[in-house]
């Protein structure tokens, strides 16, 4: 049984702390004089989110820390509730019928929740048997596993001291014990090499292949660039493009992006540089700072230097990107991913 | 209810248990031995205690480490894995209403308490004896106590284990655990405190007076005691209070 996943206007309002992974930041607590007289605070971590993800698709939150991704995997996985809004597995309701869910959703969270007490090993089998598989299931699948993931030399050790790249292929390894047909990684390759995050691709690209759907959030451009079929972006808990990486990179105007900086502009200026051949739009970014987007990219640099030369404006630094995602990122909210 | 889940979660709770066995042995039973030791063996034989005192004593330490250990089962890996390690995760995302999971864990916490009850008496009565003199004219009323004795230790621990952070485990052991055991009528008698009527009353709220009443109730029966049908009463209203408090609170950390 194949199962997808949607969602239908999700909001989420915090009125206590969010969960950490959940990453709102800003948050605070008043003193206990504060508690008694002033509301509490109120955090809106999702304002509206409405996805239709398909079965069998691997698709990607990408936005920023605190843009709402791990909220809406916590909702989608039972342990957000939703302030108004309705989530769907397959065709469950998340919040009605969190039993049945549960065992459709493999889970990897951001931060590793290993279980300390337990053996690499034991941590497959037990959670096998949570799921109500056979004795001789659980351990069959457990050597697979721990072969695929490349840990069986340490299958037997506690995982206490195991590092943060064995703890996250075990946490991967764990959420597809029970074969579910949802997987959610949230922030998957954060702190990985880049040789186990080509290992991790490699294993979502073949889970993917038997059909199952995979929702992974990063704020790593490259990564959703690479694995996804289609994604969303989201910031400040609302979803501001959503496609596949090639439709999202060609909505981006011109597609590439030179940011320059200079010693001081005028509207004048920025207005002249608008009309440079190849430039469709123009963005003052601070009082020195201007985005331009453009269909060309270095060969737009000596125009753009003998235009601030004939201005008497000096050009301080020229950043050329080419068509990404961080550029769509950037055009939609005037900030940069890596902020 | 999925009780594949339940059990297996159950079993991983025993496994654990079994691994950290010798430790979780002296954290149980080596202070209150001591104890035992000192006061039932040294001075009473030394004669600054009369000998009579050892069969007072030994309910009181049954209370002390049923409550400790069921208590320390329960409320440290709550406090532990839902703020610390994050480790409960796996359990709850595993198929069954969460609220399962917190009286799984209690189900583990009245388990180990009974455990460490019924060890208990064996080894104080070899370091007391001779002169102990238990009588248990009521088998089954002992078991009783027992149980709502365990139960009430599983179900503080949930209780507290939910309420407090991190940073206040030192705070929650010399703040409450320790007035509660000091106070709780576990090294001398509820009547021994008629010459303190204020504090006599005082100590009424504390629910560990009544866990070593009844087992003084239900274990020596010969010292004078709590009404034992006020005892139970008391115990199982508070198991239910703090079962509830203990689901509330559990479930508000679960999901946000």
């Amino acid at each position: 049984m194949l199962a997808g996943i949607r969602t239908v206007d999700l909001r989420k309002v915090y009125t206590s702390p969010p969960p950490v992974a959940a990453g709102v930041g800003g948050f605070s607590f008043g003193g206990s004089k504060a508690k008694s007289k002033q509301p509490k605070p109120q955090i809106t971590a999702l304002d509206g989110v409405s996805l239709e993800i398909k079965a069998g698709e691997i698709f990607c939150l990408l936005g920023p820390n605190g843009a709402g991704k791990s909220t809406t995997v916590g909702i989608l996985t039972t342990r957000v509730r939703p302030t108004s809004g309705q989530a769907f597995i397959g065709d469950h309701d998340v919040w009605l019928n969190q039993v049945v869910v549960k065992r459709l959703i493999g889970v990897v969270a951001q931060r590793p929740n290993l279980d300390f007490n337990l053996t690499a090993r034991e941590i497959l089998t037990f959670h096998g048997a949570y799921f109500g598989l056979s004795h001789h299931e659980r351990s069959k699948r457990a050597e697979a596993l721990l072969e695929r993931f490349k840990l069986t030399d340490r299958a037997d050790h506690m995982v206490r001291g195991f590092s943060g790249g064995m703890m996250q292929r075990l946490s991967i390894a764990r959420a597809m014990m029970h074969d579910p047909q949802v997987l959610f990684l949230d922030e998957p390759s954060a702190g990985l090499d880049p040789q186990t995050r080509l290992l991790l691709w490699e294993i979502v690209r073949e889970y993917n292949q038997t059909g199952k759907t995979i929702l992974l959030t990063t704020h790593n451009m490259e990564e959703g660039d690479a694995l996804c079929q289609r994604l969303a972006i989201i910031d400040h808990g609302r979803v501001i493009a959503l496609g596949t990486p090639c439709e999202l990179k060609a909505s981006v105007p011109g597609g590439f992006l030179l940011r320059l900086r200079f010693g001081v502009h005028s509207p004048e200026f920025l207005e002249r540089l608008q009309s440079l051949s190849g430039v469709r739009e123009v963005r003052a970014t601070d009082g020195v700072g201007a985005d331009l987007y453009a269909d060309r990219g270095g060969s737009l640099v000596p125009a753009v230097a003998q235009l601030a030369s004939a201005a008497g404006v000096e050009l301080h630094d020229v950043h050329i990107s080419e068509p990404s995602l961080e550029n769509l990122f950037l055009h939609h909210t005037g900030r940069s991913l890596r902020e | 209810m999925n009780w594949k889940t339940f059990l297996a979660i159950l079993a991983r709770d025993a496994h654990v248990a079994r691994r950290n066995f010798v430790a979780l042995l002296f954290q149980t039973f080596l202070q209150p031995l001591m104890f035992v030791f000192i006061f039932g063996r040294v001075m009473v034989g030394s004669g600054y205690m009369p000998p009579s005192y050892k069969s007072l004593l030994l309910p009181g330490i049954m209370a002390i480490c049923m409550v400790g250990t069921g208590i320390w089962a329960v409320a440290m890996p709550v406090i532990a894995e839902f703020q610390f390690t994050h480790e409960i995760e796996d359990r709850l995302l595993a198929p069954m209403e969460i609220s399962w999971l917190a009286v799984e864990k209690v189900v583990a916490g009245t388990l180990q308490s009974l455990a460490a009850g019924l060890m208990v008496i064996p080894a104080a009565w070899l370091l007391l004896r001779p002169g102990v003199d238990l009588r248990v004219p009521h088998p089954l009323l002992f078991a009783a106590v027992s149980l709502l004795v365990a139960l009430f230790s599983a179900t503080g621990g949930l209780a507290l284990g939910c309420s407090m952070q991190q940073t206040h485990i030192g705070l929650m052991f010399s703040l409450i655990v320790a007035p509660m055991i000091f106070f709780g009528c576990t090294y001398y008698p509820w009547s021994a405190l008629e010459s303190f009527p204020i504090l006599q009353k005082a100590v009424l709220v504390n629910p560990l007076v009544y866990a070593s009443e009844g087992l003084r109730a239900t274990l020596v029966p010969q010292f004078p005691h709590l009404p034992l049908p006020a005892v139970l009463a008391v115990l199982l209203f508070a198991n239910f209070l703090l079962m509830a408090m203990g689901l509330r609170k559990f479930y508000g950390k679960a999901v946000s």
